[in-house]
């Protein structure tokens, strides 16, 4: 029987790629993930603390952008070539994304790694979220940019597949794989004008000099007009493999075909205008806009816990198909030795975990006791560290035989591997929600203070330290097996049949849908006008305040450990006031590590 | 649309708990009266804190009887006051911090409470605490600023109303 590769050879190829990128940015991210475990616990330390930033920049860059989207583009190729039942429009457009998305990738990841090493000058330590007046090489911004045109063009090449199915199937319904990537991307493309506006119009003008000055609230508001939205961007890929995927290797079928439509629609209009959620604790930003933004989020739960009764109720369905009964029994009956299942359950379980952490996150006052602590960390390793990574390992288990005609290496080490993962995480987000409970700050090398320690109420902060270490080192190992896995089922040889990839009919079918549900121009109408009613506002103010290109100079990330030695001078004098320090022998220090800079 | 009777039950209470969770933070707000960072702070030229009234000379200014207003400047990699002396405010009194950043955004959390903020340049946070008890608190920067910006701390002191005295206010 003729599987994906067979049935359109040209797209396996482009799918491969995206996936082979993404997997060298997960082995990549996930090396500096363990080493960042190791270093802000103080149990090995084997990079400089100002190296620190670096490793957590490209870990940030290289997981939440360039692992997660490069997966997303290539599941999503596959699921409108499948979905649709033909090939895309012109392959040729198809490797064009792709090459622009990994040439913008790869720039701004040369940016970032240049600086671990003194005698190239050029750095990007401002992590993810590159707030301004921080300023990184303008490589980081113009390969940002490119990375973000890029995936513009692969949502054309996919309406542009759209749009010639339509052209001979003018009564049809869209196929349910299809609507969710043509309604994710019409999300995407509201969001990213925010991020697309920071960075073409005022980060990289002003990185190259060409602007002298920015408004620090602004360029951070537009990041989060797209920062938020972005996490949806990671999510929708697991959740179509959630609502496709899951039922069928459960041993069932989608419960229901419209009630999908309706929860990719509710994105599609909720997920932009909610982004100042994440500037609660920002001056210059009336509370009232706040107030709506946590509005909007807490009714953007709605459409995942309707996916958490979708979900469920399709695996039940599943595990009565195979002899399951009684009320929870059922549950053994599921096929727990499949890695592909077993891991999507586990990450469907942990976003559960996730989402509970992200209803204190959205809350506005409660904010106030975890912003930018040890628990935001401990809630997106859950979400998207979890729900989204380890359903996307999980899919690939179920997912590369049908690219490669191969089977799959060795699914119990698929097995250990996925439960490793959620161990780990078990292990590392419980730590680092309790963490943040006590203060504990995010984005630091070296949580130790001179002035104070932090209390704890149960356990104590080396336990916590502990168990962030070993869940980092057990995450780490989970990707080292995946990475082998991957590797060693690409080297095997193509058989007839590697994997049953016939996905069944739902339930409850597109049939029953109205037909308003496949109105896309309707939902897009309507998102840009939330989108403009929650933020005319807000920009308007910030840019009255503050000014277009307001009045903060550059601060561009140091090279340097300068800084480091004039802020441990600055703590030794404070801690220890009347000690007068020895100013001519730690003069002559500086003046050496200057030298070794040099 | 077909809808599931235990899908309908299942809305009506996934719309409960929306709904529920929007009414605690506006009682938490209107009702218990917690104060959040809005933009009652108004915006400084980060480059000439200096000539500010306030900023000039950051530090504790009493504004009325039992009410005090504290100026911090936050910057690479210290906070003033703050770092190289602790913020001093008296027991039993009410705390206005207006916090801003000469440089680029930093965090400003006092460990242990909700007293939490973003100080971006350009702009003043403002938020006020009820302090009761004597005693000494942690400060920490919790936004990344720059390669030493674990080094920056400092410390709050909450000093005993007998030991209180005018050397601890600017004005």
């Amino acid at each position: 029987m003729a599987t994906f590769v067979d049935r359109f050879p040209e797209e396996a190829k482009v799918v491969q790629a995206s996936f082979a990128v993404a997997f060298i940015a997960l082995g990549i991210g996930a090396l500096f993930g363990v080493v960042q475990a190791l270093h802000r616990t103080d149990f090995l330390r084997i990079i400089d603390s100002v190296d620190y930033y670096t490793l957590l920049t490209a870990h940030g860059v290289l997981l939440a952008l360039v692992f997660t989207i490069f997966f997303l583009v290539g599941l999503f190729t596959w699921a409108v070539a499948r979905s649709f039942d033909r090939p895309l429009p012109d392959i040729r457009l198809t490797w064009a994304w792709f090459g622009l998305m990994t040439t913008g990738a790869t720039l701004a990841a040369v940016a970032i790694l240049a600086g671990l090493f003194p005698e190239i000058p050029m750095s990007a330590d401002v992590l993810y979220t590159f707030y301004a007046p921080l300023q990184a090489h303008p490589i980081f911004y113009i390969g940002l940019a490119m990375f973000i045109i890029g995936t513009w063009m692969a949502g054309a090449d996919w309406f542009l597949a759209y749009r010639e199915w339509r052209g001979e199937n003018p009564d049809d319904r869209i196929p349910l794989q299809a609507f969710m990537v043509l309604t994710t991307m019409i999300m995407w493309f509201v969001s990213t004008i925010g991020v697309a506006v920071s960075v073409v119009f005022f980060l990289i003008p002003w990185s190259l000099g060409l602007i002298e000055t920015v408004n620090p609230l602004l360029t951070r508001t537009l990041f989060w007009y797209f920062g938020h939205p972005v996490v949806y961007f990671w999510l929708m890929p697991a959740y179509l493999l959630w609502y496709t995927v899951l039922p069928k290797l459960a041993g069932g079928r989608l419960f229901s075909d419209p009630l999908a439509r309706v929860v990719f629609v509710l994105f599609v209009l909720l997920s932009t205008p909610v982004g100042i959620h994440h500037q609660y604790l920002d001056p210059g930003i009336a509370e009232g806009f706040k107030f709506i933004a946590m509005t909007n989020t807490m009714f953007l739960l709605l459409p995942s816990l309707l996916t958490a009764f979708t979900v469920v109720a399709s695996v039940e369905h599943g595990a009565r198909q195979r002899g399951g009964e009684g009320y929870l029994r059922w549950l053994g009956a599921l096929p727990w030795r499949d890695p592909a299942f077993t891991g999507m359950a586990l990450a469907g379980l942990m976003f559960a975990a996730g989402g509970f952490s992200g209803m204190i996150n959205a809350g506005m006052n409660i904010n106030y006791l975890i912003h930018n602590t040890l628990w935001v960390p401990g809630h997106f390793h859950m979400t998207v560290g979890t729900a989204v990574a380890l359903t996307m390992m999980a899919g690939t288990y179920w997912l590369l035989p049908q690219l490669t005609g191969k089977t799959v290496y060795s699914r119990p080490i698929g097995l250990l591997q996925v439960v490793l993962w959620f161990v780990g995480m078990v292990f590392m987000s419980n730590a680092m929600h309790r963490g943040g409970l006590l203060g504990i700050p995010r984005r630091t090398a070296e949580p130790q203070y001179q002035n104070f320690d932090f209390a704890t109420a149960v356990g104590s902060v080396g336990e916590i330290q502990a168990q962030i270490a070993l869940g980092g080192v057990l995450l780490f190992l989970s990707v080292v097996i995946f990475l082998f896995n991957v590797a060693a089922t690409w080297a095997q040889d193509r058989v007839d049949t590697p994997v049953d990839d016939r996905i069944p009919e739902p339930l409850s079918s597109s049939s029953g849908a109205p037909l308003v549900l496949d109105n896309l121009a309707l939902w897009t109408a309507i998102a840009v006008v939330l989108v403009v009613l929650a933020y005319t506002l807000p920009l308007a103010s910030i840019v009255t305040d503050g000014g277009l290109l307001g009045n903060s100079p550059a601060f561009p990330v140091s090279i340097s450990v300068q800084p480091v030695v004039d802020a441990a001078l600055s703590t030794l004098e404070s801690a220890a006031p009347g000690v007068p320090i020895d100013v001519h022998s730690t003069d002559a220090a500086v003046d050496r590590l200057t030298e070794v800079i040099r | 649309m077909e809808i599931h009777k235990y899908e309908k039950v299942w809305l009506a209470g996934a719309l409960l708990l929306i709904v529920g969770l929007i009414a605690t933070v506006s009682y938490g707000a209107v009702g218990a009266g917690i104060e959040m960072v809005g933009d009652e702070g108004g915006q400084v030229d980060p480059a000439s804190l200096d000539e500010h009234p306030k900023f000039g000379e950051p530090g504790t200014y009493q504004t009325g009887e039992d009410e005090y207003d504290v100026y911090v400047i936050a910057q690479q990699f210290s906070f003033e006051p703050g770092t190289s002396e602790p913020i001093r405010v008296p027991a039993d009194s009410t705390v206005t911090l207006h916090v801003t950043s000469a440089d680029v955004i930093h965090g400003f959390e006092v460990v242990g409470t909700n007293a939490n903020t973003m100080a971006v340049p350009g702009q003043v946070a403002t938020i006020t605490i009820e302090v009761d008890e004597p005693g000494e608190y942690g400060l920490l920067c919790n936004e990344y600023c720059g390669s030493a910006h674990h080094a920056m701390e400092g410390s709050l002191e909450v000093v005993p109303q007998s030991e209180w005295n005018e050397s601890m206010v600017v004005n």
